[in-house]
């Protein structure tokens, strides 16, 4: 369920690198969160340019229920903001993995990724909680 | 991301398995592990709106009060009369301290002249018990009054939605009113008509149901006291009659846009229903613990009042967040969320009473962002008639 060619948090986001010669990655939350939110109403991102840290508060996402910091997985600066999740929010319920991306970011310390769970790892995480 | 998950120490209505069965994510609610949602809050909430829904709130208590000096002794712990309130009627009310506060709200039926069912909260319902049995050795000697607690013999179901009646009508056989009804349109009675806050008694199926026209959602509907052993059965019933399973994420949500009160967010052992503007569910005749404070609060009026706060987008106020007027702290939020009926965020705050004025412009601390926000009167919603 937890696709294999990414890394993940603990606290449930997942980085994809996208071009590893740039540095570039997608960020995103798993199935899992998006499960435990429930229907997610709205999101505060960073902007274009921002710095992400690892590990650190990136931003907040919002269900019904109630609201959740974001994690980033990976240092560095972000490119690009997922513009639909401003209107289309529910993308992130509907398609996490894919559609449901957040930011895509170029890595300022690429060797973060080794310090992250694989998708095996990730899933025994899932069945400790 | 923090994950909550059900507890093994937790009760489990009659319900448990057939949630986990449908998918429900469990958690803890009141004592109890209880689904919060099934196919999503906003899917569920447009289904009581616009259908009917279903919740399991076996959770709530069942406690029968009965005896000779059991409506003397209501009429002492109660904000609403019961020796005033006729058979096969119910009657939302208060369970006040001494001070006014609230231990607990309540809806209460009279099943005949000395047998009342009240219903409390989930996990006030071992407050409830222990203060009416000290209640009673105080007032009567202890004598007069049996009071039973079925709650973990039977079940209680909500059917909500405009829907709902037809839904009922269909699936319940030999239904019998508390009382004579208004209107006798020349057939056999149906709960269909049943006024609010009235009951009757029927079967599904062969199994006894009690229905009483009562809700939390802002709907038309009823609430379905039953067995135990026969809940699930009823459930499925109701479930193919067009039912959709709901949680207590759209139960939230859909009180909060009635404008309705959750203990322990509008009320408290330290918030009044004066304060909550609830005023009309307490009796002026006296008699009953806290009376003395809440005329007086009635008639001074209270230093904080309940308001209706709007704001347009999706980010919501929250319990316990902030209100502000000019800068400086008016009140707080005692509940908050994102709409799904009107696209819009709605809370409820208790403010300074300078404050309350429908039309009132403050802010709310949104997480450190400063949101402005709108006093309106309550419900934010309400069904078109």
């Amino acid at each position: 369920m937890n696709p294999d060619d990414r890394k993940y948090t603990r606290e449930h986001e997942w980085v994809l690198v996208e071009d590893a010669a740039a540095g570039m990655a997608l960020v995103g939350i798993t199935h899992y969160a998006q499960d435990q939110l429930g229907d997610v109403v709205y999101l505060e991102l960073p902007q274009v340019d921002a710095a992400v840290g690892y590990l650190a508060k990136m931003g907040e996402i919002e269900s019904v229920k109630a609201v959740s910091d974001l994690y980033s997985p990976v240092s560095g600066a972000v490119t690009e903001v997922n513009g639909r999740l401003a209107h289309e929010p529910e993308l992130v319920n509907n398609d996490p993995f894919g559609d449901g991306w957040m930011l895509r970011v170029r890595m300022s310390a690429p060797s973060e990724l080794d310090e992250l769970l694989d998708a095996a790892g990730y899933e025994a995480y899932l069945g400790e909680l | 991301m923090a994950a909550e998950t059900a507890n093994s120490d937790n009760l489990r209505t009659a319900l448990y398995q057939t949630h986990v069965g449908l998918g429900a994510r469990m958690v803890p609610f009141g004592g109890w592990d209880m689904p919060v949602q099934y196919a999503g809050v906003i899917a569920e909430v447009g289904a009581v709106r616009g259908g009917a829904g279903m919740f399991d709130v076996s959770h709530m208590g069942r406690l029968h009060i009965g005896g000779p000096n059991a409506a003397g002794l209501l009429d002492i712990l109660l904000t609403g009369s019961a020796s005033d309130l006729r058979l096969g009627r119910a009657r939302y009310c208060f369970i006040c301290n001494r001070d006014g506060g609230v231990i607990d709200d309540t809806i209460f039926y009279r099943l005949s002249d000395d047998e009342f069912l009240l219903i409390p909260n989930a996990g006030n319902r071992p407050q409830v018990v222990l203060w009416f049995d000290r209640q009673l050795a105080h007032h009567f000697d202890g004598r007069g009054v049996q009071i039973t607690d079925r709650t973990m013999l039977t079940g209680l179901i909500a059917l909500q939605g405009p829907d709902a009646a037809r839904i009922l009508d269909g699936l319940c056989e030999d239904f019998a009113p508390g009382a004579r009804l208004a209107r006798n349109p020349g057939r056999s009675p149906q709960p269909s008509l049943l006024r609010p806050f009235a009951w009757g008694r029927g079967h599904i199926d062969g199994r006894r149901v009690f229905v009483g026209r009562t809700g939390y959602t802002g709907e038309d509907g009823f609430e379905l006291a039953l067995g135990a052993s026969d809940a699930a059965a009823i459930w499925e019933r109701l479930a193919e009659a067009g039912a959709v399973p709901c949680g207590l994420g759209a139960r939230d949500v859909l009180r909060l846009e009635a404008g309705l009160p959750l203990h322990g967010h509008e009320l408290t052992e330290t918030i009044t229903p004066i304060e909550a503007g609830l005023s009309r569910f307490v009796r002026r005749d006296g008699g009953f613990n806290g009376a003395d404070v809440l005329d007086n609060q009635r008639v001074y009026g209270t230093n904080r009042r309940l308001v209706g706060l709007t704001m347009p987008g999706r980010s919501a106020p929250r319990a316990g967040y902030e209100v502000l007027a000019n800068g400086a702290p008016v009140g707080a939020v005692s509940s908050g969320s994102y709409s799904p009926t009107l696209e819009k965020c709605v809370a409820m705050a208790f403010v300074e009473t300078a404050y309350a004025e429908p039309g009132t412009e403050l802010t709310v601390d949104i997480r450190g962002r400063a949101a402005a926000v709108t006093t309106v009167e309550l419900p934010f919603y309400r069904r078109a008639s």
